[in-house]
This record gives structure tokens, C-alpha cells and sequence, in this order.
């Protein structure tokens, strides 16, 4: 034996299961990394742990009947799951919608996205390691704002508040003095936010040049949301196809260079504050009048098909409805964002560390409900 | 010599006794404090059910670990993964057998009593790997691997710190280092404070670099097979580490049990307390570093600045041998801002990418 190969260790590499019990899959996603040490060479994820077959349930119920089903999608921003179904519907049967409705529609799907994000980006910090403190304080807000979905439906977690033609009910009194109050306070918990870790030089050497995405991947696999958007693809529907009224406020869409864990995070905390600018705008001019056409019980749509998308918090999330004319949808397809995102996460782990991994999964905030649907 | 009750068994017997005791309670002390500590920095209660205030807690919290079953994994190494706890925790409680509470009171005054614990420390890390290949679990595994990696790293810059102190004090003896301190080391050595700090805060896996449990990939790191009583058992070493290393910052940079008004065992305890709330306040605000920074942090950083400390302390030993003067705090202070500013700009926690 020579001495460079008793110094040459031998190594193998040995494959780790992540999940689908583990404390930071985000639910019940598993990866089946195979590891080189510490590197991961590869991942290979299984899905399908929290299938529960909400397409085929569609099928089963009435137009509106599906409203609730949508809300056990992304748990985390049911708000957006009703409206873009609701906006399929709409589409499919050429329902138009009150203009006060369209405003409560604009402001619950802005507040969603602060709610979302609260948890997105309170949870990726926890993932890279921040012992809980950023989870709580982001949970602290998201908490305002699910008090105020409380007060419009009486739901703290699936509002089912979205309805075929508008909303279910108008808001009460006090709800506009409250959301005033709190889009105050939220500006200035965002600023809290940033002053904890922004530039904190650990959070720096953890998710700078980390995980990188590029864009052309980005384009390729059809990643969308925050996370197309910090790899510099500036895509967002409420402005390149504006649906509702988004096309009368005023709004910029924040854009990352890098595509890394770290511009991740910033877009998310920027679209807050965008998201924020949105609902002062909105809740200044909100209408009189009804928050929901009328309609019969009963929506028989015309014979045919439509795609509606919004922008929601995670990115594009779309429902094709194939309508035979009958009470019920013939066919009712998701265009899942989690799932979707989540196909580039091969791509951006390789070669990085465990821990690394935890990170920019985290990155994608993802949620198991979508996912496996 | 105060505090000397009758002849030499009864001195070993009686400081055998208190230290146990005092270490069982300070743990006590440590959990309340850090859980309750976190809780307010997180905007939130903490435990408050138990007692008052929660006071309670720690005592239900070992009762409840205590009633739990004992589960063994079946392919786990018995023996290893039994002894695993005894092995960590032993030499947590030797340490404290030359930590001085009060002037001559401690169990032992050795003539070498910091080389002593610099020895005795890095033991409990076999107990830690003993659980970690004992357990044949990929997590726990990967948890000792990277606990050993950091404490042979860390230990580097621990004893260099620690040995500019020696130098400074011209004693080894923990007590004769705090009767020599005059003013407390931490203003003489203030550089030194802060990588014996870091670098005690990695070995004994303190957050930031409380890689070896990693909750959020490794679930619970090398003690992810434990239950019942023998995770009790680590649960204490992890908070008694925690204690020692507070206890013997205070006594080597904090002036140990000196102070006025108060007796002289409640300043120590006072002190150590303070260090601890250093701890989980880096504990709740920083994230975690990865095991390749953590290396590069130990060796490119707090490595050489600890051997700059130590030549530039002995050359003021050099220059002034019947002491230091009281101006060489700033002389100290002035020279740890420029060598952390310069570090920090030449030198970046790595990327650590590797080509797959």
C-alpha cells in the first residue's frame, strides 16, 4: 500500500431520510437525501403523504359547495384559494361582481399575503436556525390579522369567506377603524422585523449566494411568486393580468438579482410592505352598495372551460373548471404553487450542506396541504 | 483558610455534598431562567402554571421526564448507549470540584486547577459520541460527528485564551486567580473574554453554534433515541455544561466571588447568572452557523486572535512585572477593536459549495 492511499479514507455516501416526520418538512414532505458526509449529493422527494383527493371531490359537490374544500389547499392563505376559485366560476359563467365586493376582495387577498408571509418569513428564519424568536413576533401580527378575518366570518383559520359573485357578508362596523389601526402598527413591525436580522452577519453567511435559483430554471420549471421573483423574474398577475380591481392602485414588484435564500427573503418582506401600500389605498375608497351579485342557489354554468389565476401569496395558483352545464364542475383541476416550486428544489440543494438544505426549503414556503391536495 | 469543617475526608465528603446540591439546583435555577428569560424576549409568558411564577416548572419537568418509559432502539449498542450519560455527565460535576464559591472554599485547590478543567472538559464529548454511535441512528450520528469536530476546534482557542489569563494572574489556581484580581480580567483581557465566550459557547453547543442537536435537521441531534431518565441525564449535563462555563468565566474574568455588600457566595452566583443571560440572549436572537463555518469561525478567526492575545499579553507581562497599571485597559480594549474590525474585514464566513 502506498502512502496517499492509506491516507485516502475510504467514504460512501448513505442515505438519510427527511420525513416525512421531521420537525421542519413543513408538514409531511419527504426527501430521501442521499449525503456525502455533511454535502448533499443527492434528493430525490416523495409527495403524496396528504393526499386527500380534493379534485376528484369537486366533482362530488355543487359549484359552491367546493368553496370550503379550497380553504383545506395552502391552510396558510385560504382567502386566496377562495378567490381564485371563485374567479374560475366567475369566469366560466360570466358573473360580475359588485363593486364594493371587489374591494373586500382586494383587501382580505392583500391581508392574506401579510398573513402568509408573516409565516414564511418567521418560519425560514427558524429553519435557519433563530431559536423561535422571529416566529413569534411574525406570529404575533399574523394573529391581528386573523383577528380581523375573525371579525368579517367568524373563521380564524378557513374563512370560507369568498363567494361565487362576491363575498359571503358585508364587514361590520368597526372592522375599517381596526384594519386602519393595524395597517399603522404593521409598518412599524416590519421595520422591527428587519432590525433583528436584516444584516445580521450570521443570517448573511447562511443565505447569501445560498441555494441560488437561476432565472432561466426559474422560466423553465415554471416557478412563480416570491421566488421567481428574487431569481429577477418580475412576474406577477396582478399586473400582467390583472384580475379585480388591482389595475386602480398603485404598487411596485419588488425584484431580486441574486436568486438566493437571502433575496427570498427580502422580496417577501418588501411585498409586505407593497401589499400594505395596496390596502391603504384600497380601504380609503371602499364603495357602498352590495358585496355579492345575486344569483340563484343553484349556479349552472354554460357548457364549457376556463382557467382562472390570481397572484397568490406563494405564487400562481390557478383552477381549470370544465363545466357540462350541470350543478357540479365535470372536472376540476389545481395548478398547485407549492408543488410547483418545489420542482427546483433538486436543482438548488445539490451540493450543499445538511443544514443548507433546511434553508432553502424553508426559502420556498411551501405548504403540504397544496402540495399533495 | 475559612470555610476548612473538621479534617480531610470531612472537607472531601461536605464539598462532594454541595456541589452536587449546588449544581442540581443552580440547573434548576438555569432552566426556570432561560425558559422564562426566553419567553419575555420572545413576547410571550414562558411557563407561569406551576407554583409561582411557574417556580415549579424544573421539578415537574424532571418529574415528568422521570416517569417516562425508557425506550431503547433495537439495533443500539446497550452498553454504549447506557453508559453514554454517566460518561458526559461525570466530568461536568468534576469541574466544579475547583471552581472557588468563596475565598477557599472549594473541594480542591489545585496548584493546576484550570489545566485540570481544560483536561476534564472536552471528556464529556466521548459521552455525547458514545450516544451518538450507540443509538445507530443516521441523526444521532451526525450530531456526535459534528460535536467532536467542534470541540477538538474550540478547545484551540479556549486553552490559548485561557493561558493569557494565567499569565496575566501568574497563578493556575482557580482561587489564586481571583485573589490576584484586583480589577476583573475581563477589563485586562478583554479580547480574551470574548473568545473564551464564543468559543466555550460551541463547546458546550450553546446557540449560535449549537450544531450537535440542530432541531430543525438533525430533530434532536445525538440524543434523539434518548427517553426517560437517561435523557434527563443529558438534559442536565447540557444545562450544567452550560453553568460550569459561566462559573468559570466568572472566575477567571468576572473577579469570582469578589464584590461588595453582599456575601461573597451570592456575588458568584449573581455573576454566573449574568453570563448565563448572555447565553440566552445570543440564544434567542442569533441563527445558527453551519458546521463548515463553524470550523472556519474556530480556526481562521478566533484561533489567531487568541494567539495575538497571548503574545501581546505576554509582552505586557514582559514590560510591566510586578502587574499591570490600570491603564493597559485601554490599551487592551483599543487593541481588540482594531484586530476584531481588521478580521472582520479580511476574512468571511465561507460559501461552501462543493461541486457535485
Amino acid at each position: 500500500m502506498t502512502t496517499t492511499e492509506m491516507m485516502t479514507l475510504k467514504t460512501e455516501p448513505f442515505v438519510l431520510n427527511f420525513g416525512p416526520v421531521h420537525p421542519s418538512t413543513h408538514g409531511v414532505y419527504r426527501m430521501r437525501a442521499t449525503l456525502d458526509g455533511e454535502v448533499i449529493l443527492d434528493i430525490e422527494p416523495v409527495v403524496g403523504y396528504l393526499h386527500r383527493g380534493i379534485e376528484k371531490l369537486a366533482e362530488e359537490r355543487t359549484f359552491s359547495g367546493f368553496i370550503p374544500l379550497t380553504d383545506r389547499l395552502d391552510y396558510i392563505s385560504p382567502m386566496s384559494n377562495n378567490l381564485a376559485y371563485c374567479l374560475a366560476v366567475e369566469k366560466l359563467a360570466g358573473i360580475k361582481i359588485p363593486e364594493r365586493g371587489e374591494y373586500l376582495r382586494v383587501i382580505m387577498a392583500e391581508l392574506q399575503r401579510l398573513a402568509n408571509h408573516c409565516v414564511a418569513v418567521g418560519s425560514f428564519l427558524n429553519d435557519c436556525g433563530a431559536y423561535y424568536t422571529p416566529f413569534m413576533y411574525t406570529f404575533r401580527e399574523r394573529e391581528k390579522i386573523v383577528d380581523l378575518f375573525d371579525m368579517v366570518c367568524g373563521q380564524r383559520l378557513t374563512y370560507n369567506y369568498m363567494r361565487i359573485g362576491g363575498v359571503s357578508q358585508d364587514i361590520p362596523e368597526e372592522f375599517l377603524p381596526a384594519l386602519k389601526k393595524l395597517v399603522k402598527q404593521l409598518a412599524r413591525f416590519i421595520e422591527e422585523y428587519e432590525r433583528l436580522l436584516k444584516q445580521n452577519e450570521i443570517l448573511l453567511a447562511r443565505t447569501k449566494g445560498v441555494g441560488i435559483l437561476s432565472r432561466e430554471t426559474a422560466i423553465n420549471c415554471g416557478i412563480s411568486g416570491p421566488v421567481a421573483r428574487a431569481s429577477g423574474v418580475a412576474w406577477d398577475l396582478r399586473k400582467a393580468d390583472s384580475y379585480s380591481v388591482y389595475d386602480r392602485f398603485q404598487f411596485d414588484i419588488p425584484v431580486g438579482e441574486a436568486g438566493d435564500s437571502y433575496d427570498r427573503y427580502r422580496v417577501r418582506i418588501e411585498e409586505m410592505r407593497q401589499s400594505l401600500r395596496i390596502i391603504e389605498q384600497a380601504m380609503k375608497d371602499v364603495p357602498g352598495g352590495p358585496v355579492r351579485a345575486e344569483l340563484p342557489h343553484l349556479i349552472r354554468p354554460p357548457r364549457g372551460e376556463a382557467y382562472g389565476h390570481l397572484e397568490a401569496p406563494k405564487g400562481e395558483l390557478g383552477f381549470y373548471i370544465v363545466s357540462d352545464g350541470s350543478i357540479a364542475p365535470y372536472r376540476c383541476h389545481i395548478r398547485p404553487t407549492s408543488l410547483i416550486n418545489l420542482s427546483a428544489l433538486r436543482e438548488m440543494v445539490k451540493g450543499w450542506k445538511v443544514a443548507d438544505l433546511i434553508a432553502i426549503f424553508g426559502s420556498i414556503d411551501i405548504t403540504m396541504g397544496e402540495v399533495d391536495r | 483558610m475559612t470555610f476548612w469543617p473538621g479534617n480531610y475526608w470531612w472537607h472531601w465528603l461536605f464539598y462532594a455534598a454541595v456541589i452536587i446540591v449546588f449544581v442540581l439546583l443552580m440547573v434548576m435555577g438555569a432552566i426556570y431562567f432561560e425558559r422564562r428569560g426566553l419567553g419575555r424576549m420572545q413576547s410571550r409568558l414562558g411557563p407561569n402554571r406551576t407554583g409561582p411564577f411557574g417556580l415549579l416548572q424544573p421539578v415537574a419537568d424532571a418529574v415528568k421526564v422521570l416517569l417516562k418509559e425508557n425506550l431503547v432502539p433495537d439495533k443500539a449498542d446497550k452498553l454504549v448507549h447506557w453508559l453514554a450519560p454517566v460518561v458526559a455527565f461525570a466530568p461536568v460535576l468534576m469541574i466544579f470540584a475547583v471552581i472557588p464559591f468563596q475565598n477557599g472554599a472549594l473541594l480542591a485547590d489545585l496548584n493546576i486547577g484550570i489545566l485540570f478543567i481544560v483536561a476534564v472538559s472536552s471528556v464529556a464529548t466521548i459521552g455525547v459520541f458514545m450516544a451518538g454511535w450507540g443509538s445507530s441512528n443516521k441523526y444521532s450520528l451526525l450530531g456526535a460527528m459534528r460535536n467532536v469536530a467542534a470541540v477538538v476546534s474550540y478547545e484551540m482557542p479556549l486553552a490559548l485564551s485561557v493561558v493569557a489569563t494565567v499569565l496575566v494572574a501568574g497563578t493556575m489556581s482557580m482561587n489564586g486567580i481571583v485573589q490576584g484580581q484586583t480589577i476583573p480580567y475581563i477589563l485586562l483581557q478583554p479580547l480574551g473574554f470574548l473568545i473564551f465566550f464564543a468559543a466555550g459557547c460551541a463547546e458546550i453547543n450553546r446557540s449560535p453554534f449549537d450544531l450537535m442537536e440542530a432541531d430543525q435537521e438533525l430533530v434532536a441531534g445525538f440524543h434523539t433515541e434518548y427517553s426517560g431518565m437517561k435523557f434527563a441525564m443529558f438534559y442536565l449535563v447540557e444545562y450544567a455544561e452550560a453553568i460550569a462555563i459561566s462559573a468559570i468565566i466568572t472566575t477567571l474574568f468576572l473577579s469570582g466571588w469578589k464584590g461588595p455588600w453582599l456575601t461573597p457566595w451570592l456575588w458568584f452566583i449573581i455573576k454566573v447568572f449574568v453570563v448565563f443571560f448572555l447565553m440566552i440572549w445570543t440564544r434567542a436572537t442569533f441563527p445558527r452557523v453551519r458546521i463548515d463555518q463553524l470550523m472556519a469561525f474556530a480556526w481562521k478567526f478566533l484561533f489567531p486572535l487568541a494567539l495575538i492575545n497571548l503574545f501581546v499579553t505576554a509582552a505586557q507581562v514582559l514590560v510591566w512585572p510586578d502587574g499591570l497599571p490600570w491603564y493597559v485597559i485601554f490599551i487592551n480594549f483599543a487593541i481588540m477593536g482594531i484586530l476584531i474590525l481588521a478580521w472582520s474585514k479580511l476574512f468571511k464566513l465561507g460559501l461552501g459549495r462543493s461541486e457535485v
